[in-house]
């Protein structure tokens, strides 16, 4: 049997539809601004607002309707189609709905021409009406929205000769969009905690969540290598249970992030600092967005910097003095996520610094004071909450931070407070688990979601503090 | 304690306190000046590569084609076998062993480029000429002086043999460094010679265009609404919230996001360049909102009033009049925010962009890298030859990421207007 070809690729099909959409739309833009005037003259009214807003009235019911619907359908056939296939595909055989899903993956790819081997029969033919299916919809979408534009654009048309008031049309439109656009942002986020709790519910299901909240060993390399068709004896799934707890990497985070915290505090908070009460304005206007270069620069390269440079270096030093130092020791990875994070705590701590207003350093002088006493007794403590502020932004940024701990700290899960052994971090075990191939039933991919919910659950408090506080003073004094 | 020593210790905490300051902000800069000095030193050998000089014979006999060859017959050519026998010509060897080390100087695509020139110029044949061949990564490597050759020969990656040869052409001049065009234009290649980041910017270049085309229209229409139309009230403030804390959210977030929406559920092709753009934008956009919304907020009320007491609707006053004097601002904004999604290495990993790619992308829909991917790729790899491509890649990308941000900052001092 030949493998029926589709006509027109779908996304190739889509853009044409949307170019034709456009262009027929600019049409009518200038077809509503001409028409508004001869009809005008014709029934003798006045028009109710400028030419141009009854072709942008025209052109716009013409072309929304119709891309929200290419838009839904384009998100949605897949589904539809699938469920057919897929309801079409019980009727015959025997196979439970994972089996099912499997086929209905090899009947897709088989279609596209992706399909690796010689496919038996049921595929062949499950993949003609799978095109079979896919140009129905095609057509089917081609004439909805030809009716669409064609059927907007006449109830639109019939509005304008009844003499409308376009610009209020155009302008509730406008509106509508601006809004609908806002709310991607709560989107976003919607569809963050989504996907995140997908997965992260599946994972509780076979893991208790207190084991992977306080539980000490983390070697998800166990639920890997087992065949996921046998079922699991209660001796290997309470092993399987204790294969997940997230302790040594919440406190490898922690540690690494304390070493980065260390190194980019005291420097971050010198140098904000030095630049807000001593610097010269020349100096100020310089050194400020030099220290801010390092914000810049992106994190692939401090990984590789921290990976190449910083451990060799660190390990040579440590050598000489006879230290057992691992090639990938939290220390250098801490130091590098340091200097990265330097500008996050000096550039906030800065503007918290400048907000104190000068009338305090005034006074603290007038009672003889030098400088480094005023701005130890007056100004820091003054700046202190905003400075706190922008220290848990600095931490929230840490234990986010990816590259540098992939590329330069270790991935066994060592409980470990010795900064020159190796240890391992949340973020780096997302990427391990993620990268390659995923085995999405597998409990050890789902711990990867798992992980990422308590990196977001986490960071979202850390940020919803900081910028609290940093809100808060930021202004306080004015 | 007299009163002077007291005084001169309270002076002396004084110069320590701010000498703390100025040694902070010394290190900061040593650093940014020693990661600059190190991608330099170690990147710049890159946009350079070791070529022979190789004098090949076009006969048509030795090519074994006809006299006046079609393109048929041209394609027909066996290249590899014509090009070895003038490669083993450079030092007559009968050793089989010593012919393969010989052989192993040259790149594995050299076939490659002799039938590439062949076909270019088609009147060469049955002429002699010299052409240049790209040098393996070991010799380029030992001609860079990279590879140390006093070290013993089961140590080195060059054997006694090669050195001979390698030494021997040196003499004749017959190695030269030219410019490494297959830097710039290559995909990626397991041969660090042949491995290039050509197709890794045209998937950065994919990537960033997506990026751009979804998040700048949405931003600014979102900080339109936000600081313009929007009133007062809860449903305002929670999105407010959103946007402030999305742009706080780790970026490996986004790229769960993207896995288990754009991958799992709307079955988005993998690896490609538009899903990692939509990730990319995503993230971004909530980076753009906030300085858009920033320009808007300081372009002064009068104008909005001015526009309202000559009989504009409040939103032709937007358009007409806020919207273009913000542009400057939210412009360098988006700049900025598109150049930090550029370096942005995180979420494209879990969305599969780190695939061994060999095929320069030819659409956002092909499989393929990105720059940052590809200096995370190439730094695992433990071959000399892909170090100095590791850091000469990052060269490049800094390239980028500062001639956005000059154009950002200037584009904000040219055209932002001062409101006094």
């Amino acid at each position: 049997m030949v493998r029926p070809l589709p006509i027109v690729r779908n996304e190739k099909m889509n853009l044409l539809i949307i170019i034709f959409i456009i262009a027929f739309s600019v049409t009518c833009f200038f077809f509503g601004k001409s028409q508004i005037k001869k009809i005008a003259s014709i029934n003798q009214f006045k028009p109710k607002a400028l030419p141009h807003f009854y072709g942008f009235y025209l052109s716009l019911w013409c072309a929304l309707p119709a891309l929200l619907i290419v838009l839904l359908w384009t998100i949605f056939e897949p589904f539809i189609v699938k469920y057919f296939i897929i309801s079409s595909l019980e009727q015959t055989s025997s196979e439970n709905s994972e089996q099912l899903n499997l086929t209905y993956q090899k009947i897709k790819s088989f279609y596209l021409g992706t399909f690796g081997g010689s496919a038996p029969d049921a595929i062949k033919i499950g993949a003609a009406k799978y095109a079979s299916f896919i140009s129905i919809a095609q057509n089917a979408k081609i004439v909805l929205i030809l009716t669409t534009v064609i059927g907007f654009l006449l109830i639109a048309f019939k509005k304008i000769k009844n003499n409308i008031h376009a610009r209020e049309g155009v302008e509730l439109i406008f509106k509508i969009v601006l809004i609908v656009s806002s709310v991607i942002a709560i989107l976003t986020t919607a569809g963050i905690i989504f996907s995140l709790l997908l997965e992260s519910i599946k994972f509780f299901s076979q893991i208790n969540f207190f084991d992977f909240l306080f539980g000490l060993e983390w070697s998800p390399q166990k639920a890997f290598v087992r065949d996921a068709s046998v079922a699991l004896t209660a001796e290997q799934s309470k092993e399987l249970g204790k294969a997940f707890g997230a302790i040594p990497l919440f406190a490898g985070t922690g540690f690494i992030a304390l070493i980065a915290m260390s190194v980019a505090v005291p420097i971050g908070l010198f140098s904000a600092i030095y630049l807000a009460e001593y610097a010269s304005p020349m100096l100020r206007k310089f050194g400020k967005p030099v220290i801010e270069i390092l914000a810049g620069i992106p994190t692939v390269v401090y990984g590789f910097f921290a990976a190449l440079t910083v451990g060799p270096l660190i390990k040579g030093v440590g050598d000489t003095f006879g230290l057992e130092v691992s090639s990938e020791s939290a220390l250098a990875a801490g130091l590098v996520m340091g200097v990265m994070i330097i500008p996050f705590v000096s550039s906030l701590s800065d503007d918290v610094i400048n907000a104190v207003p000068q009338s305090l350093r005034e006074g603290s002088y007038a009672l003889g004071a030098t400088k480094s006493e005023t701005i130890r007794q007056v100004v820091l403590p003054a700046a202190l909450p905003g400075i706190i502020g922008s220290i848990l932004l600095a931490v929230s940024r840490a234990i986010g931070e990816t590259m540098i701990v992939v590329m330069a700290a270790g991935l066994a899960a060592n409980l470990t407070i010795n900064p020159l052994d190796s240890t391992t971090t949340i973020t780096t075990q997302i990427v391990m688990i993620l990268v390659g191939d995923q085995e999405f039933t597998s409990a050890k991919t789902q711990a990867a979601f798992a992980l990422g919910l308590t990196l977001f659950a986490v960071t979202l408090i850390l940020n919803f503090i900081a910028l609290r506080v940093v809100n808060k003073y930021r202004e306080k004094y004015d | 304690m007299t009163k002077e020593q007291r005084l001169q210790k309270r002076y002396a905490s004084e110069k320590r306190f701010k000498s703390y300051g100025i040694i902070s902000i010394c290190l900061a800069l040593t650093f940014v000046a020693l990661l600059v000095f190190k991608v330099l030193s170690e990147g710049s050998s890159a946009f350079v590569k070791t070529s022979i000089q190789l004098e090949l014979n076009f006969d048509h006999k030795l090519l074994n084609t006809s006299k006046q060859p079609t393109k048929e017959e041209i394609e027909d050519i066996d290249f590899y076998d014509f090009t070895l026998q003038h490669i083993l010509k450079v030092f007559p060897t009968s050793n089989r062993d010593e012919e393969k080390q010989l052989i192993k100087l040259f790149t594995s695509d050299f076939e490659f480029e002799v039938k590439k020139y062949f076909k270019a110029n088609s009147d060469i044949l049955n002429k002699v000429i010299t052409l240049n061949i790209t040098a393996s990564s070991d010799l380029d490597q030992l001609h860079k002086g990279n590879y140390q050759r006093d070290i013993p020969e089961n140590r080195r990656k060059i054997s006694n043999f090669q050195l001979k040869i390698y030494d021997q052409l040196l003499e004749k001049k017959k190695i030269n460094k030219v410019f490494n065009n297959y830097f710039f234009t290559n995909g990626d290649s397991r041969n660090p010679e042949i491995a290039g980041i050509g197709g890794s910017m045209l998937g950065s270049f994919f990537s960033i265009l997506v990026c751009l085309i979804i998040s700048f229209p949405i931003a600014l229409l979102a900080a339109v609404y936000l600081e313009e139309f929007a009133p007062k009230n809860k449903f305002t403030d929670f999105i407010e919230i959103n946007i402030n804390n999305l742009a706080a959210v780790p970026s490996i977030v986004f790229g769960l996001l993207g896995l288990g929406i754009l991958l799992n559920v709307f079955e988005l092709p993998r690896s490609t360049s538009l899903v990692g753009g939509i990730t990319l934008a995503l993230m971004t956009l909530p980076r753009i909102i906030i300085p858009c919304r920033a320009s808007l907020k300081a372009v002064p009320p009068s104008i909005r009033e001015a526009a309202l007491a000559v009989g504009a609707s409040k939103v032709q006053s937007v358009i007409h009049h806020v919207v273009p004097l913000a542009m400057p601002g939210t412009l360098s904004g988006t700049i900025i925010g598109l150049a930090q999604a550029l370096g942005e290495t995180a979420p494209l990993l879990l969305i599969g962009m780190v695939a061994f790619v060999v095929q320069v992308p030819g659409s956002p829909l092909d499989p393929s890298a990105s720059l940052p991917v590809q200096v995370f790729l190439w730094s695992e790899s433990a071959e000399r030859g892909f170090v100095e491509k590791t850091s000469a890649t990052i060269m490049v990308l800094l390239g980028f990421l500062i001639i956005m941000n000059s154009i950002a900052v200037y584009a904000r001092q040219k055209f932002e207007k001062k409101w006094i």
